[in-house]
């Protein structure tokens, strides 16, 4: 029974451990190689060659994928990161594109609240190609015609 | 009241318009073209300025601090199989010329410091070397690739020419010890 639950307890222990370690084909999209400023995955130039391999090595000693980006920021500084991180001032790269999503259909939206409004008198306006009449032109028009059958 | 709304988002965006085509006006016209495309063009510009973390020992490596000496200046990556060819030419003149005040500067670009490291260890660079793993000073060079070598005088003016490939390559051995020399005298 002891055997059963420290064995228990080692792989509760051990699986997160496990799970957070990061896979090469994982981080070769997440990392930009500096001579030819494509991702890692895109690239088989010999530095982006060079800094998968790191990335193997790191892998095999199972660190995380913040402390391997830390330490190719360290060496390559922040253009090394295909995406800005979330933090600061970079913020800003994540939450522009959604601000101006959200601005756009904004706009868009009371275009079309408003063009629905109108809509219906100028759906109106536009019966049979033909303006309404005037009611006092109307019954005028209605004598004139009322003449013309009884002729 | 629509009407006021309708000129003034007109305005806003002809305005939005405008300031993006002044930066994109702005970025082309200041963008510098590079030391090397001057050089090229038979002038001599000022050796672009640069700080870096040495690579050989601790410290800071700077080009300012060469200003008044010669300067073979070699740009090169741990990654690179023609910097490895040419590194014991480079090796040979800093030591042959040394006592003469010429200094072989080598930055190290793009690249994993601890390859760096490993690469001057292993090729018995023993030069000053920085480390410049973004390629920052690449771009105020104008270089295309690795490895690039540039002639500094004492004046801190680039001269001769901007060597691209090996060194030792036959087809830049004689016009890198005319560079030498012309440096030397410079």
């Amino acid at each position: 029974m002891r055997i059963l639950l420290a064995l228990a307890a080692s792989l509760v222990l051990t699986g997160p451990a496990a799970a957070a370690c990061p896979t090469v084909t994982d981080l070769e999209g997440k990392f930009i190689c500096p001579t030819c400023k494509t991702t890692l995955d895109q690239s088989d130039a010999p530095a982006a060659r060079r800094i998968k391999a790191y990335l193997a090595e790191r892998v095999e000693a199972c660190a995380s994928e913040e402390q391997i980006a830390d330490e190719l920021v360290a060496q390559f500084g922040p253009a090394v990161l295909a995406a800005p991180p979330r933090e600061g001032f970079h913020w800003l790269a994540w939450l522009l594109p959604l601000v101006g999503l959200f601005g756009a259909a904004a706009v868009v939206s009371v275009f079309v609240w408003r063009w629905s409004r109108t809509r219906p008198v100028e759906a109106a306006a536009e019966l049979n190609g033909r303006l309404p009449l005037d009611p006092e032109l109307e019954r005028r028009l209605d004598r004139e015609l009322a003449r013309f059958d009884g002729n | 009241m629509a009407a006021r709304l309708k000129v003034g988002a007109q305005v806003l965006a002809v305005a939005l318009v405008t300031g993006l085509f002044a930066l994109l006006v702005w970025k082309v016209a200041s963008q510098d073209e590079g030391a090397s495309r001057k050089l090229q063009r038979g002038e001599t510009p000022a050796a672009p300025a640069f700080t870096l973390d040495r690579l050989d020992r601790p410290g800071k490596l700077s080009l300012a601090a060469y200003h008044g000496r010669p300067v073979v200046l070699n740009f090169w990556a741990s990654w690179c199989v023609p910097c490895k060819e040419e590194a014991p030419l480079l090796e040979e003149v800093w030591r042959k010329h040394r006592g003469d005040g010429l200094v072989v500067v080598g930055v190290d670009i793009n690249d994993l410091r601890g390859d760096a490291r490993r690469f001057a260890r292993q090729n018995r660079m023993s030069y000053p070397l920085g480390f410049d793993g973004l390629g920052e000073t690449s771009t105020d060079y104008g270089l295309t690739g690795v490895p690039e070598t540039f002639f500094v005088a004492r004046s801190g003016r680039l001269v001769c020419d901007r060597l691209q490939a090996g060194v030792h390559l036959e087809a830049n051995r004689d016009r890198f010890d005319e560079c030498v020399q012309e440096v030397l005298s410079a």
